[in-house]
């Protein structure tokens, strides 16, 4: 099958397919939602350790992990639109920071609220933790870099720019626990190694994440069609496009 | 089933502040970025309107 990508790639294009597929990641994240949360409240155990308070790592993990995906996509992106000096990959990068930046924000607070009841601590300057808050800060300058420069092309390669420099923190949050002595606990699942946990937590980790992934997906294609209509508001497509839909002026 | 009752539910093995908070905190906030785009795009399209229905 042949596909023209350059075709898809101009927004007025994009648009109404983004808005087909919203619905679809939508359903699916709300599905794997639910059963992700049945089997972490009804089916797994309670850990002989750490009691229910453990039941807070079917958010904080998966949001911990989709922190440093969204980011490692994000860069990927601006890449992107670096390289091929084209606006659709610029506009996907910049829909993806803030999703990236609540739930680096949403990992740090469910890990200061898991840290708690079993370290003692609602914060260490642990390496793991520090390096997690590096990354809120490369969101947040990101979003603010970009908003501060008015010309969008221009704030498109500055941000870009930023995006790329950071990729360097992503390693170093995931190898943090090994590279150093770190109270945040190492890694209990890694590639080529068995995880060492129940199946049944392990699932619910698994889905809770894949909620988060489809979820991911459906808010950054909303805000990159938002952000399509604020920057190409003087375009005709645009203006088509809101004349089309009903509704008050 | 893990529960003997919903109240040991609720409960949470004495963890329930910690636990619900987070769990509370990760669905409010999800739930209000979904809504805080949903009027982001319809001020943008009323704005496109306007400007197309200007000239």
């Amino acid at each position: 099958m042949n596909i023209n990508w350059f075709k898809y790639s101009s927004p007025q294009t994009f648009y109404p397919l983004a808005g087909r597929m919203i619905p679809w990641f939508a359903w699916a994240a709300s599905i794997f939602a639910v059963i992700g949360l049945y089997i972490s409240f009804f089916i797994a155990p309670t850990d002989f350790q750490q009691g229910e308070a453990y039941r807070i790592i079917f958010v904080h993990v998966p949001a911990a992990w989709m922190s440093m995906f969204i980011y490692m996509v994000m860069a990927g992106w601006a890449a992107l639109g670096l390289s091929l000096n084209a606006r659709l990959p610029a506009m996907m990068a910049q829909a993806l920071a803030p999703t990236g930046a609540i739930f680096t924000l949403l990992a740090l607070v469910t890990g200061s609220f898991w840290g708690k009841p079993m370290w003692g601590a609602w914060w260490v300057w642990d390496a793991r933790l520090t390096s997690e808050l590096i990354l809120l800060f490369l969101y947040l300058g990101f979003i603010a870099l970009q908003s501060s420069i008015d010309d969008p092309r221009k704030a498109d390669k500055a941000g870009a720019l930023l995006a790329l420099v950071g990729v360097v923190n992503v390693p170093i949050i995931y190898f943090s626990v090994k590279w150093w002595n770190t109270l945040h606990q190492g890694s209990t699942i890694s590639m080529g190694a068995a995880p060492k946990m129940v199946t049944t937590m392990l699932l619910g980790m698994l889905l809770m994440a894949l909620a988060f992934w489809m979820y991911t997906i459906a808010v950054a294609l909303m805000r990159v069609r938002c952000i399509m209509l604020e920057r190409e508001r003087a375009s005709d497509w645009v203006k088509e496009q809101a004349l089309s839909v009903g509704g008050n002026t | 089933m893990q529960w003997s009752s919903w109240s040991a539910f609720f409960n949470m093995g004495g963890y329930a502040f910690y636990v619900w908070f987070s769990f509370g905190l990760t669905a409010l906030w999800l739930v209000w970025e979904v809504l805080a785009l949903r009027k982001r795009s319809a001020v943008a399209l009323n704005l496109a309107k306007l400007l197309a229905q200007d000239k």
